[in-house]
């Protein structure tokens, strides 16, 4: 294949990336924006979603797409309904103290992770795509589900963004990011946005794992990589902003699926933690947004 | 008694005790004791970051490895004796803790716990990446007959034990002598209120890098230690995995203890070893006592101890 096809795969790829990245790092930085919480534990959620969609898949039996609509809902259900637990029992009893909770959360990732491993087993599985059709470029072929899972990113994102301007919950969310004691000062229950904002995040990374597990197996380690990456896009991104968070996405997912293919995938990481470190050392508002951490 | 007097009678029981554990001890406890010695040198290194200057550092995996490898990789491939790699494994951890303090430090709080865990993360894919030398994931076995110091021969149990022990009490005189000095009781201050003491005309940056320079320098003779008495250096070291044990065995024994540390690990390791006996997912234990211990024991088994009986323990 020549340069150009070439370069065109990798741009292909990267947008799958970004697309499912976009959607993994709207969550951990809506966490952030609203709770001032660093959630370490993202990444399990991601991967329960993507456990979550196995098992839902594998009992719905059938046609391919039941199951996997089935699991494109019950998944981020489950997923957020674990993490409105998680916040309800730790977090809210540490009173949202930055240090602590990380550390907690680290714990409820140990927690999570390893329960996957106790009751799924450490076997990479398989989620059949819903539809298996390609499509022919003059110089490869290229799988139709890659494209719908960019279109379904894009359409939760703008659900998402909707959700955040359009409506009553939106304005409570954004006032309670506002300014926690004015809004209790008016009545919004805190406890329970939070609660919501912590499913909502977990909820949004199960989606992106629902969407990606027909391509990548369900495997209880693989929250390791979501999570480094979504850090790396919310951080260059600008924590709590969601704009910002989307345009680093699609840069980070661009430029990795395009230097994975032309350098060593090691060498890819190494840069790409450095580089995280030496944004929060000299410019701690990320690099499109105007808080500091 | 004064407090120190009571402090220090009550610290050397412990090296006695340890001592008499070597004649005591069936085989494999004594040989879990020698490597729990070893690794609490990595968790009093973790807490004079944590525990008594009030950083907390989500990347020291990076200084054991840099003990381990400035050992391990001279060791391997230039033949260097085991005393000067030793000495050059601890220079390795001081070196890279001044560079990462150097930038790290220019940030606080939760950003401060992030760019630590990155410049880990890099050094762990580092090791990665150089697999050539470093042989990657599956490590290097370091050929017993060059793991010897004045001709005492590191491999043999009884001399591992002792050798352990040793460090152990150097890592135990260094963090006590040291909350004592007048550097140690700024680090304190700038636990307690950071601005007051930038106030009282501190220089606030200079003793946090002193501090993480420090640190750095006894986790990595924690690591370096390791690898001699052990004779193994591998990636499995330098990952996230490991920079969250310190912060456990910490948590647990108690911040801002000198022997909580070490009462950390003897827990932590003998919770892990037994039930890694009952699962393959033991560190489901971990994070369940990590989830526990912030909700409900802040100040850790030491900490809560001398609360309620020994209020002299520094």
């Amino acid at each position: 294949m020549d340069f150009g096809p070439y370069l065109f795969l990798a741009s292909l790829e990267g947008a799958v990336t970004a697309a499912v990245l976009a959607l993994t790092a709207v969550g951990l930085s809506l966490v952030f924006g609203v709770m001032r919480v660093v959630n370490v534990a993202h990444g399990e959620f991601f991967m329960l979603g993507a456990v979550v969609a196995w098992w839902v898949a594998s009992y719905a039996g059938g046609h391919p797409a039941i199951g996997f609509a089935l699991a494109l809902l019950i998944a981020p259900i489950v997923t957020g309904a674990v993490a409105a637990v998680a916040d309800f029992l730790v977090l809210k009893r540490l009173d949202y103290d930055p240090e602590r909770t990380i550390v907690a959360t680290i714990g409820l990732l140990y927690i999570i992770q390893q329960t996957v491993l106790m009751t799924y087993g450490p076997e990479a599985r398989p989620v059949e795509a819903p539809f298996n059709v390609r499509i022919y470029f003059p110089w490869f072929g290229y799988s139709t589900y890659k494209f719908f899972v960019i279109g379904a990113a894009v359409a939760i994102l703008l659900g998402v963004w909707l959700l955040m301007t359009r409506t009553r919950f939106g304005l409570v969310m954004r006032a309670t990011q506002l300014d926690r004691e004015t809004a209790l000062a008016f009545a919004i229950p805190v406890d329970r946005v939070y609660a919501l904002v912590f499913g909502l995040g977990a909820a949004l990374a199960a989606l992106a794992a629902v969407l990606i597990v027909p391509i990548q197996q369900a495997h209880y380690l693989m929250g390791g990589d979501p999570l480094l990456l979504s850090f790396i896009v919310v951080i260059i991104g600008g924590l709590g902003s969601l704009a910002g968070t989307i345009v680093a996405a699609v840069l980070v997912g661009m430029s990795d699926g395009i230097i994975s293919v032309f350098f060593s995938p090691t060498l890819a990481k190494i840069i790409a933690t450095l580089l995280v470190a030496l944004v929060l050392v000299f410019r701690p508002q990320g690099l499109f947004g105007k808080r500091a951490l | 008694m004064s407090e120190t007097a009571k402090s220090l009678a009550f610290h050397g029981a412990v090296v006695a005790l340890l001592v008499a554990l070597h004649f005591a001890l069936p085989a494999y406890h004594h040989g879990n004791l020698a490597r729990i010695m070893v690794l609490a040198v990595y968790a009093m290194g973790f807490n004079v970051l944590f525990g008594y200057s009030g950083l907390l550092s989500l990347g020291h995996a990076m200084f054991f490895a840099a003990g381990m490898y400035g050992l391990g990789l001279p060791m391997q491939h230039l033949g260097l004796a085991a005393a000067p790699a030793l000495l050059c494994g601890v220079l390795a951890a001081l070196a890279l803790g001044a560079a990462v303090g150097f930038l790290a430090l220019r940030t606080t709080g939760v950003a401060f716990m992030i760019v630590t865990l990155m410049f880990s993360q890099a050094v762990f894919l580092t090791i990665l990446y150089f697999g050539e030398y470093t042989r990657g994931d599956e490590g290097f076995v370091i050929a017993q007959a060059s793991r010897a110091i004045a001709g005492v021969d590191l491999s043999d149990s009884a001399n591992r034990y002792f050798a352990a022990l040793a460090i152990f009490a150097v890592g135990l005189a260094v963090t006590l002598r040291l909350i004592h000095t007048p550097f140690g009781r700024v680090l304190i201050a700038i636990r307690e209120n950071e601005e007051r003491t930038r106030m009282l005309g501190y220089d606030v940056f200079a003793h946090k890098l002193g501090a993480v320079v420090a640190s750095a320098a006894l986790s990595g003779l924690s690591g370096a230690a390791y690898a001699l008495l052990f004779g193994y250096a591998g990636a499995t070291f330098a990952s996230v995995q490991y920079s969250i044990f310190p912060l456990l065995w910490v948590l647990l024994g108690g911040a801002g203890t000198i022997i909580g540390p070490f009462i950390g690990t003897v827990f932590m390791f003998y919770l892990i070893d037994i039930s890694s006996g009952l699962t393959s997912a033991y560190m489901l234990i971990a994070g369940a006592v990590l989830v526990a211990l912030t909700l409900f024991a802040r100040q850790g088994l030491v900490g809560e101890l001398r609360r309620r009986v020994m209020p002299w323990l520094p």
